[in-house]
């Protein structure tokens, strides 16, 4: 069994219990308590997930989860990323009546999409979805606003749609295979009727592209990114990507060679890249038009994922990208979450004059996610493109070029306004929210530093 | 020491961002200091220099940056970066002291300018394909900051269009590079390895689209036909200092491209395609004449002579892919040639822009036919701007001349169609001569009356310059020694 390999898990898990449980007992004024255990919760299981990267690859739970490298960069990220989320929570949603319970789901949802993360079992996989998607319905609702519970309704049943076409495919898989355990899948799957198994492997796949939000399962993302607060919209576009793009990864590495997987996944990629990108441009909502940037981002994600054992690049590119991304976009939705009366992206029209730093930050992460050198996510994003031309999906890695060019209009079109000079009446704003601010700062900052010093994180990634 | 000289404006922008409580005066004379400091640095670089040779970069730096796909920060000098390194350092000191006047947010246009001049100077010394493409991107970046914050009229718009197209340009060249790399055994973004390995020989379609792909980056930044359509909305709605430097550096980067990249890592695709590139030279030099023959507009003018003088670069490199018997010497005055012309370009075309800006600050406007006498009012104005339009058009004794010269001597007996270019200098002559005409002589009238002549701070900006240019069109032995043996070099690896 060795339940203690899972130990960031369990934090999580157990700090969202404790959440849950104190947050009752607390008088809403001092729910902040809340808060500081779920940020304890975070830090813990990103240290103990650090700690545990030092060691050697080995599985738990009867071979079920595997904890290696790449598990150990999805607790760091995804911990550290929920930590960034509950600082933006902190401006948004302090003393407000579903406080804890809101860092309650926070945690469990984490805790889902790291199971997902070290899933080598179909049904894990299985596991770690419910676990990582039924908070996320809350969360989305949990404002109460009209577009809130739109968007929750919306994902709630794409979430439970997708869902039922993933459990109908891990069943295929597992009638044909009779096992669901990842070390025996290569061979059992490579003497299946390839039909059987392909239509599985699209069920799965489907509910882990609603999960990661990439087409075909994206379409509650740019509405939940608008609907939702700024804080959970912030995570549900970062932290549950991370667990399902490594689940898609670590599924399609066991699949025989008879099957033309990396035609599907490169499918999958080009057309969540594109339509991400040509969504995006007319979007005037800031956080709709992050939440159709993220879709494109899916895309890019998937390149690597697509050339999985063809080429030595595409763990370490897809585990950096992640990394970068998270990091980024956490960057851009903190600056939307300090200024949250600014609804609109003529709102932020001259907002770099008012608030320099701010502006400065914003302006890093547009042009990160965009994939400007130096910047953490350019490493990323020429690390996948020369993964992609390695293995000799060229094409793949020009498309990925050619979206990045098509994305530019919709980054330098905020841009513009950042630093455009203010015309007339400008909307009443208040001072940015503090801890958003810093959030933001501190992020944009290390988007760049990650990108200079990606030499280190490389060869940890390697 | 190269470390430093990239790296000193930088600390300077720093610097400028985080002092609190700066004022404008003092942000602007920052600006100089460092700017001055850093040519000086660039002049000791030069004092310093021996060529380094074959395959050899001098004060070379190497240290890990992405071990994975084997991109280093690798920086080093040669016959073809430093000259370019030292004008960007003169036409960045140069902006600094013109604008010594200017009230418009100094502290935070200080800073940009000291950034794109860390990034001008990294691009020039860069020995390795990221780091190159790096500074490549965000000189884009800056500029687009400098057209879109100071620049006049449409200016949202046509930085818009710059960052777009230019943008396009670079991720073209980003899949160049990333073909490169892929190509090469063992993957390296390492330029003098590629350089070495010269990966894509043999395969001549890999290497055609690859070079292909290269090119469209290069082609786009420097301009050539057809890609120039950026240039003219972009310099026109740019402040002057902003036109100085995407004029006198920032096209270079492109050309400097082709015999820094293009050249030595895919000679043969180079040789194969050279006839296209020798086109687009010849095609860009008179068309960029006559276009700029036919504007009315002063700045929108000297951005077409941009084009055309861009396009005797490319002609060079063209020429010299074309290998014919007995002609190597001839190739590498061609090439000599191009990486003088760049230089000189540089510090003309920057004197100009300078000047210009002085008249938009006067008068508002750039109309050709709004202006005339203005050689009455403003006699400083009109010798510092005659001398420019004559070292533009090339004169003998300035360094248009030289460079001008060595282009054709060597492109001319290497393939003699590039006499149809010579066009291209006969047209310069005639616009700039009319523009001159137009601009400063007959009766004193229209928005030349009480225009002021040029200000301390505009002509300390401007006559160093100008001088330079002098200087190199009168005593060309320093600076073609240095480039020489750094052209004979390109064309030996050509004609691998």
């Amino acid at each position: 069994m060795r339940p203690l390999l899972l130990l960031p898990e369990i934090v999580l898990f157990v700090g969202g219990l404790a959440v849950l449980l104190g947050g009752s007992f607390l008088p809403r004024t001092r729910q902040w308590v809340t808060r500081v255990i779920a940020g304890v919760a975070s830090v813990v299981a990103a240290v103990l997930g650090a700690v545990a990267m030092s060691g050697t690859s080995t599985t738990a739970m009867e071979g079920t989860f595997i904890v290696d490298t790449t598990t150990g960069v999805a607790r760091l990220v995804a911990a550290l990323g929920a930590l960034v989320v509950l600082a933006l929570a902190a401006d948004e949603i302090d003393a407000s009546p579903r406080e804890s319970e809101a860092y309650a789901l926070l945690l469990f949802s984490t805790a889902g999409t790291l199971v997902l993360a070290g899933a080598d079992d179909l049904l894990v996989v299985a596991v770690g979805f419910l676990l990582a998607s039924v908070p996320l319905y809350g969360l989305i609702g949990i404002t109460g606003t009209a577009l809130g519970a739109e968007a929750a309704m919306k994902t709630y049943l794409l979430g439970a749609l997708l869902g039922i076409l993933l459990l109908a495919g891990i069943t295929l898989l597992y009638g044909v295979a009779a096992t669901t355990s990842y070390a025996e899948l290569t061979d059992r799957l490579a003497e299946a009727p390839t039909g059987v198994v392909a239509a599985g492997l699209v069920g799965v796949l489907g509910g882990l592209m609603f999960k990661a939000g990439g087409v075909p399962g994206h379409f509650w993302v740019p509405d939940a990114a608008q609907g939702a607060g700024g804080a959970v919209a912030a995570f549900l576009t970062t932290v549950p990507k991370i667990g399902a793009v490594i689940a898609v990864y670590r599924l399609v590495s066991v699949l025989p060679g008879t099957l033309a997987w990396p035609a599907l996944v490169a499918a999958l990629a080009v057309a969540s890249m594109t339509l991400g990108n040509l969504a995006a441009y007319g979007q005037t909502d800031p956080r709709r038009l992050l939440g159709w940037s993220t879709v494109s981002q899916v895309g890019y994600l998937l390149v690597p994922v697509a050339v999985a054992g063809r080429s030595d690049l595409a763990l370490p590119s897809l585990l950096l990208y992640l990394a970068g991304y998270t990091v980024t976009n956490l960057a851009a939705f903190a600056v939307t979450t300090a200024l949250p009366t600014g609804r609109e992206l003529a709102a932020y029209r001259g907002m770099a004059r008012s608030y320099p730093w701010l502006g400065a930050a914003l302006a890093v992460a547009l042009l990160g996610l965009l994939g400007t050198p130096p910047t953490v996510v350019f490493v990323g994003k020429l690390t996948i493109t020369a993964a992609a031309w390695d293995a000799g999906y060229a094409w793949l890695g020009v498309l990925a070029l050619l979206n990045t060019l098509v994305s530019l209009f919709y980054y330098l079109r905020w841009i513009a306004a950042l630093y455009a000079h203010p015309t007339g009446q400008l909307p009443e704003t208040r001072a940015p929210l503090s801890w958003s601010r810093t959030a933001a700062l501190v992020t944009a900052a290390l988007s760049v530093l990650l990108g200079i010093g990606a030499g280190p994180l490389w060869t940890i990634l390697a | 020491m190269l470390s430093l000289i990239i790296f000193l404006p930088l600390l300077g922008a720093v610097a400028l961002v985080v002092i609190p409580r700066l004022d404008g005066a003092a942000a602007r004379w920052l600006w100089v200091v460092v700017a001055a400091a850093d040519l000086a640095l660039v002049t000791g670089l030069w004092l310093a220099y021996e060529p380094p040779g074959a395959g050899r970069l001098a004060f070379e730096e190497r240290a890990r940056w992405i071990p994975g796909v084997d991109s280093s920060y690798h920086v080093g000098v040669d016959g073809l970066s430093l000259p370019l390194m030292a004008m960007t350092a003169v036409i960045f000191l140069a902006c600094a002291v013109f604008a010594l006047r200017d009230q418009d947010r100094p502290r935070t246009r200080a800073a940009l300018f000291l950034f794109l001049q860390s990034v001008s100077l990294g691009l020039f010394a860069a020995a390795d394909l990221i780091l190159f493409f790096l500074f490549f991107d965000l000189s884009i970046v800056g500029m687009y900051f400098v057209i879109a914050g100071w620049g006049h009229g449409d200016r949202g718009r046509s930085a818009m269009k710059f960052f777009l197209y230019t943008f396009l340009g670079s991720l073209s060249l980003l899949a160049g590079f990333i073909g490169l790399y892929v190509a090469a055994e063992p993957h390296t973004f390492d330029m003098v390895e590629l350089a070495e390995q010269t990966p894509l020989d043999g395969s001549p379609t890999a290497g055609g689209l690859v070079l292909a792909a290269i090119l469209l980056g290069l082609a786009v930044k420097t301009p050539t036909v057809p890609f120039h359509t950026w240039l003219p909305p972009a310099h026109t709605d740019a402040p002057a200092v902003g036109s100085a430097v995407l004029a006198g550096v920032l096209l270079k980067m492109g050309t400097y491209g082709f015999v820094r990249i293009a050249m030595p890592m895919l000679p043969e695709a180079w040789r194969a395609w050279a006839w296209v590139v020798l086109v687009v030279g010849i095609v860009s030099v008179v068309y960029g004449a006559l276009v700029a023959l036919a504007q009315t507009d002063l700045k929108r003018m000297i951005a077409y002579t941009s084009v055309n003088h861009m396009g005797y670069v490319v002609l060079a490199v063209g020429a010299a892919g074309i290998l014919t018997e007995g002609t190597a010497q001839a190739r590498s005055v061609a090439v000599t040639g191009a990486v003088t012309q760049m230089v000189s370009h540089g510090l003309i075309t920057a004197a100009l822009f300078l000047l210009v800006g002085v008249f938009w600050e006067r008068a508002g406007t750039y109309d050709l036919g709004s202006y005339g006498g203005l050689a009455g009012p403003a006699p400083r104005l009109a010798t510092l701007f005659a001398l420019g339009a004559f070292a533009s058009l090339g004169l003998p004794g300035l360094s248009g001349f030289i460079a001008e010269f060595q282009v054709f001597a060597g492109s001319i007996a290497v393939a003699p169609v590039t006499a149809i270019a010579l066009v291209g200098l006969l047209l310069t002559a005639a616009l700039f001569l009319r523009a001159l005409q137009r601009l400063f002589s007959g009766p004193t009238d229209g928005a030349s009356r009480g225009f002021g002549d040029l200000r301390p701070a505009e002509l300390w900006s401007v006559a160093p310059l100008l001088a330079l240019s002098l200087l190199i069109g009168v005593l060309p032995r320093p600076l073609l020694g240095v480039v020489e043996p750094a052209a004979d070099l390109v064309v030996q690896l050509v004609g691998r």
